[in-house]
């Protein structure tokens, strides 16, 4: 299997903050990579930097194939991102938001026209098409937006703290999405407070203090951890912490 | 590594940049013309600043109610009333009777200002070949009390010399108002309320909408997406930029027909001045939108820190020369006064660039400094 995502002793430092240190891990084509921690464990600068936003101030990263350093640009045309606010435009129609993201990326007037079908086809937008999405349900937006995230065929999609505020049900439903791309052969980085969807994922990482202290298969954590659930994986990391401190 | 990867090199082209930036503006006009209170700004507030400093706020006089105490009743004191009234700016409300009579007429409200011959006024004429004319002005509102003064002694003072009575030789001091000489106060808020208007759409718009970006999470999306951060900020603004410049010509023209602006200067010159402003108000808007974080924040700097000296202290409502040095200092740093400056030069005047390139210079200035900083401030989020 291709390695799309290779981190080799990624660092970044902020003055004499060390907000990720030294972490390397690799991700392979079509995986689910769950990217866990607490809050101010070093994941959004990690991602960050993966995306091309943040330079790294040692070590080296690439995604889909280019250095997130020295080819940034490169890196951002060939991944997708989507957050828990969606990242929506509320004030213009589903249709407008296909097209501007389209455009963004640069796609052809056929290529927008055929992702177009494709999204209205497979999430049944047919009749909400030309409304604004201010006016759409929750569960709708969160859909749209992981379509949009994945309008320009990047390899890997970002997905940070997706599912933040939805119901359970469309949680579900939206991890069959995530599961379809996969299959597909994108590369899924996600990030996630939820322990259940912890289990979901092909491999798990957890961040503690800017470090990786745990990596490998959910079922591979709780045998190490000789624990029954990744909840209580990351209590025991995330515990660890509690008595540093 | 694959780095002539045929997809992403193909899609860096040219022509791919010009579509996704025009994607981009596209977008921003949807947003304008969506949002009501955008709309209201950029249409309605132009025309309700014209009108009411045109019409409500207007400083220019006619129909000043005066009172008139004749004690001479001669032919020569009858003359100089009748001119008084010709003049078209003032209309006698009362006749007095005894100087007595004055106070209760100020008291009323129903004069102004009141014109007094003494009784010795018509053998003072003669005999002393000069006889005093008193005129005796409500202060309590001073603009109309200096106004009305200074225009009965030029109404007096042109009577005299028409009838030879200068009451000494050597130098006539007569004074004349040029590029202005009716005194019309549109002269001055026109230039005033476009130099306003382009603040509040370039600046306060600008800065508005880009803090809604930030805010809603759209900016981080677009900051990971191939648009480059120069192209956001770039596509941001030239919407604003192109109705900033068709509002400012809808007020022009609101200013030549309906209140008699001239034009007597170049247009492309005026052009030039609209643009050069604008653009130095956008980079204020940027430059606001890199420091907030929301759109409250993002309005509240632009109401406080732009629209309050613009109107204060550009010399739109208040003479630059009649405001202490530290405030006309300050005036110097805000590019309305420059602004205000190459508009009436322009308009009013017709100077050339030969003349007004210092204004246009200090703007341009700014506009360097504005962008400077927001790309610093930009590249420290990085």
């Amino acid at each position: 299997m291709e390695t799309v995502v290779k981190v080799n002793q990624l660092t970044k430092k902020f003055g004499s903050f060390i907000a990720t240190n030294a972490i390397s891990f690799e991700v392979k084509k079509g995986e689910i990579f769950g990217f866990l921690g607490a809050n101010g464990a070093g994941k959004t600068t990690a991602m960050r930097m993966l995306s091309g936003l943040l330079t790294p101030s040692s070590g080296q990263a690439s995604v889909a194939g280019f250095d997130v350093s020295t080819q940034a640009e490169l890196v951002k045309q060939n991944i997708g991102y989507m957050s828990q606010k969606f990242s929506l435009y509320e004030d213009l129609t589903i249709q407008e938001n296909i097209d501007f993201y389209g455009g963004v990326y640069g796609l052809s007037r056929q290529e927008k026209k055929d992702r177009s079908n494709d999204i209205v086809s497979k999430f049944q937008l047919e009749t909400v098409i030309h409304k604004l999405v201010r006016t759409i349900p929750l569960g709708w937006k969160q859909k749209l937006a992981f379509a949009l995230a994945l309008i320009h065929k990047p390899k890997v999609v970002f997905l940070d703290e997706p599912t933040g505020g939805v119901d359970p049900i469309t949680r579900r439903q939206f991890w069959d999405l995530i599961y379809e791309a996969a299959h597909d052969g994108v590369t899924i980085f996600i990030t996630t407070h939820y322990m259940d969807e912890a289990e979901y994922c092909d491999r798990v990482s957890i961040m503690v203090d800017g470090l990786i202290k745990a990596l490998g298969t959910p079922s591979e954590l709780k045998t190490s951890f000789q624990v029954d659930s990744m909840d209580a994986v990351f209590q025991l990391l995330a515990r660890g912490t509690a008595n540093k401190i | 590594m694959p780095y002539f990867n045929f997809s992403p090199a193909e899609r860096q082209t040219k022509y791919n940049l010009m579509k996704k930036f025009y994607a981009f503006v596209q977008k921003e006009f949807y947003h304008i013309f969506r949002d009501t209170r955008t709309m209201m700004i950029l249409f309605a507030l132009p025309i309700a600043l014209v009108i009411i400093f045109g019409y409500a706020l207007n400083n220019d006089f006619k129909n000043i109610p005066i009172g008139i105490l004749n004690q001479s009743k001669d032919q020569t004191s009858e003359k100089l009333i009748h001119r008084i009234v010709g003049s078209g700016y003032f209309v006698v409300e009362q006749t007095l009777e005894k100087p007595q009579d004055i106070p209760k007429a100020f008291k009323s409200g129903k004069v102004k200002l009141v014109v007094f011959f003494p009784s010795s006024f018509q053998q003072d004429l003669y005999h002393a070949k000069k006889a005093p004319v008193q005129l005796i002005a409500d202060a309590s509102d001073i603009n109309t009390a200096i106004n009305t003064t200074s225009y009965l002694s030029g109404i007096i003072g042109e009577f005299n010399n028409e009838n030879g009575r200068e009451n000494s030789g050597g130098v006539q001091l007569s004074s004349r108002m040029i590029f202005n000489q009716r005194l019309l106060s549109v002269y001055l808020f026109i230039p005033g309320v476009i130099a306003l208007i382009l603040l509040i759409i370039s600046a306060l718009l600008t800065s508005v909408t880009l803090a809604r970006e930030k805010e809603t999470g759209t900016l981080e999306l677009l900051s990971i997406s191939p648009i480059s951060p120069y192209m956001i900020i770039i596509g941001k603004v030239i919407p604003y930029l192109i109705l900033s410049l068709l509002n400012s010509f809808i007020i022009i023209l609101l200013g030549i027909f309906v209140f008699g602006l001239p034009m007597v200067g170049s247009v492309a010159l005026l052009i030039l001045a609209c643009f050069v402003y604008t653009v130095a108000s956008l980079s204020l808007g940027i430059l606001i939108s890199t420091r907030v974080e929301t759109q409250q924040a993002a309005m509240f700097a632009s109401l406080v820190s732009l629209m309050m000296p613009t109107m204060l202290l550009s010399g739109f409502i208040f003479p630059i020369e009649s405001l202490p040095l530290p405030l006309q200092l300050i005036s110097n740093i805000i590019p309305a006064t420059h602004f205000i400056i190459l508009i009436k030069s322009i308009m009013i005047k017709g100077a050339g660039i030969s003349l007004i390139w210092k204004p246009f210079f200090i703007l341009i200035a700014m506009t360097a400094v504005f962008i400077l900083v927001s790309i610093q401030s930009l590249k420290r989020n990085k």
